[in-house]
């Protein structure tokens, strides 16, 4: 058991300072770093270093962060700060809006605050008004239910046909039949609706569509189950829960905060990739129906773009790819980047239109079986 | 929190090591404070890291010291409760049924030798000889690791027909992940912690010389500085510690049947690169890896 008689204020002391950092620290898990310090001795710094590592769980790319509090603590280290010069180059930045600010994503050592990377680029916001397209959007929301793309789920229910053999219900009814087993009774896996990511470009040459995708993105968080909406220019940023307000006009609004690089230049390629380089963003894409809202017009060298594209091939369930440019049904993609990626997509269509859009998406649920 | 200070004569971190060693695997401080520490708060063992660091292998090393059988569970997209814990034998209840005359009495049809165990309830039942490792977690979906969190908690699981089943000592759980997904926190704060890295390049090649007694000291070396440079590549599927094991030896074979050295390794590459895409990256590269690194 820990001895309570020890000064043991300066290890909880510890965990308040990583708490303020952002790490996640449960109460338990106190008590089982100090339980696993008694154990330990411990003899030296580094005992009591590898037990909170242990104890304290922070996540792996955060391992840098929390040693500098740790030393700053425990070894009297000048108390690590947040804020690091600029760079020459700004990363590309990805923010979630789960709170926890922007990130770097290229490297890890240095962590850039939102507020010097947002001057860096000299990024522009704007304002939206709400789509007039409000009818095409409604009958989406209303058909989507019913044609959502479906996985299977985790738990069994009982059905008229399927795989599984429901022996537990021909028991109970052998019960009520003298012991006979009368019917064979069935049970299958209940479906789930598969999650749809959404990846709106808002680079400056799709300007004129950025509105009407965001109005779309909005309906589909209202009709889905699972959905997570992504945009990209010059950085990542994700608004699902900005979008999750039910009112269109206010929700674009939230969004239209969130989002700090309007019209900007196009850096498809890295936004895909930073995209799949945060893990928890990737999971998402991990078999979900992916719907990319993008002309794929990239500038420069388009390997990386294509590269991006390949991967979310193979993790994701679908790949689509919806451009304005493809009005025409006799659409070839022109662009290097496009050209380059087609054989990775499962689709590559129209995305010129509001109504076009949807009827991609309520088109998933007839794709390949599972 | 019941502590156990020593457990199969292990008392400390160093001891783990120890006994670690002596069953081949090599480990370092940090894996060996956190299985020592797992071991003796009664906490399950949670083990991330990159593929083919060793995760399931100090999984399997930790069994062996502790002499006790290992039960696995191979987690997978679908995984359900009848492949993790129990399944009822129905054929051979109804058999049971059938056979059964009447008159002589009521039968038993969830007696245990319809109960078909799986390694979940399997570990529950025989905490003291048995370990658990659920491996690749992250591959399972997220009903499942909510389901787990609970086995994890309690160490219990409910058999309708039969009631609660719980064990009578803590088990020992190992948990591994290869990251491609987040856990959910609250199954990172039941567990005790360790993000496996590829070892440090002395450790690799001590243990390349333990696996592969074949191999001599400067292709070791040599093989590690290798592949340490193609974990830094951008590749979708980076060497762990198995291919640099195998590309030793493989290359070591070539040049006793007469292959100079570094076109030995090159040769052999297929064991160490096995996705078309890594291969056309690597192949541009190779001769200035290897020059560097043979050097």
């Amino acid at each position: 058991m820990i001895d309570l008689t020890r000064p043991i204020t300066h290890f909880l002391n510890f965990s308040a300072t990583l708490r303020r950092a952002g790490f996640a620290v449960a109460p338990e898990q106190t008590i089982a770093w100090l339980a696993a310090i008694d154990i330990l001795g411990p003899d030296e710094i580094g005992d009591i270093h590898r037990a909170a590592r242990a104890m304290l769980a922070p996540p792996p790319e955060r391992f840098a962060e929390f040693d500098a509090i740790f030393d700053a603590h425990f070894r009297g280290a000048p108390t690590p700060t947040s804020d690091s010069p600029p760079g020459e180059e700004a990363p590309l930045q990805a923010a979630d809006d789960r709170g926890g600010g922007p990130e770097p994503l290229f490297g890890d050592e240095t962590r850039e605050s939102g507020a010097s990377a947002t001057r860096a680029e000299r990024l522009s916001t704007r304002r939206f008004l709400a789509a007039t397209e409000g009818d095409t959007l409604r009958r989406f929301t209303r058909a989507f239910p019913a044609r959502a793309p479906k996985r299977r789920g985790y738990r069994w229910r009982p059905a008229h046909g399927g795989p599984g053999t429901d022996a537990r219900r021909m028991f109970r009814d052998a019960m009520r039949n003298a012991g006979e087993f009368v019917r064979l009774r069935r049970r299958r896996r209940s479906v789930r609706q598969r999650r749809i990511v959404v990846l709106i470009d808002i680079s400056g040459s799709m300007k004129e569509r950025t509105q009407a995708h965001l109005s779309f993105a909005h309906a589909l968080v209202h009709a889905a189950a699972t959905v997570e909406v992504f945009t990209f220019g010059t950085r990542l940023t994700r608004i699902t829960r900005a979008l999750r307000h039910r009112n269109r006009v206010q929700a674009l609004a939230i969004a239209t905060l969130l989002v700090a690089d309007w019209d900007g230049g196009t850096r498809i390629g890295e936004a895909l990739n930073a995209f799949l380089a945060i893990p928890r963003f990737s999971a998402l894409a991990r078999g979900a129906a992916l719907v990319v809202l993008s002309d794929g017009l990239e500038r420069g060298n388009p390997t990386a773009m294509v590269a991006a594209v390949a991967r979310f091939s193979r993790i994701t369930w679908r790949t689509v790819w919806l451009t304005p440019l493809a009005i025409d049904p006799s659409f070839e993609p022109k662009t290097a980047g496009l050209k380059a990626a087609s054989p990775y997509l499962d689709e590559l269509g129209d995305g010129g239109s509001l109504a076009s859009i949807c009827e991609h998406v309520l088109e998933l649920v007839n794709a390949r079986a599972v | 929190m019941a502590v156990r200070r020593t457990v199969v004569g292990i008392s400390s971190p160093r001891g783990l090591e120890e006994a670690l060693r002596a069953a081949y695997f090599l480990a370092d401080e940090g894996i060996s404070t956190a299985g020592y520490l797992s071991l003796a708060l009664g906490k399950p063992l949670l083990l991330e890291g990159a593929p083919g660091v060793g995760k399931t292998e100090a999984a399997k090393a930790i069994a062996g010291v502790l002499g006790r059988r290992l039960l696995r569970l191979q987690c997978y997209e679908g995984i359900d409760a009848a492949a993790a814990l129990y399944e009822w034998n129905f054929p051979r209840q109804m058999l049971a049924l059938r056979q059964h005359s009447e008159g002589a009495g009521p039968v038993d049809i969830y007696r245990d030798e319809f109960l078909i165990e799986r390694p979940m309830l399997a570990c529950l039942r025989r905490p003291e000889e048995t370990m658990l490792l659920i491996d690749e977690i992250d591959r399972s979906d997220h009903e499942f690791e909510a389901f787990l969190l609970e086995f994890l908690s309690d160490f219990q699981i409910s058999i309708p027909e039969r009631g609660a089943v719980h064990a009578y000592e803590r088990p020992v759980v190992i948990l591994t992940s290869n990251r491609t997904r987040e856990l959910h926190e609250a199954l990172r704060r039941r567990c005790v912690y360790h993000w496996i890295e590829y070892p440090a390049p002395e450790r690799e090649i001590q243990i390349i010389r333990l696996r592969a007694p074949g191999v001599g000291e400067r292709a070791a070396r040599a093989v590690v500085a290798a592949v340490g440079r193609l974990r830094r590549e951008p590749l979708s599927k980076h060497p762990g510690i198995a291919e640099a094991v195998e590309w030793a030896e493989a290359a070591s074979l070539l040049n006793q049947q007469g292959e100079r050295w570094p076109e030995a390794f090159r040769r052999s590459l297929g064991v160490v690169i096995k996705t078309e895409e890594d291969l056309v990256h690597v192949v541009q590269k190779i001769d200035v890896i290897l020059a560097e690194t043979s050097a």
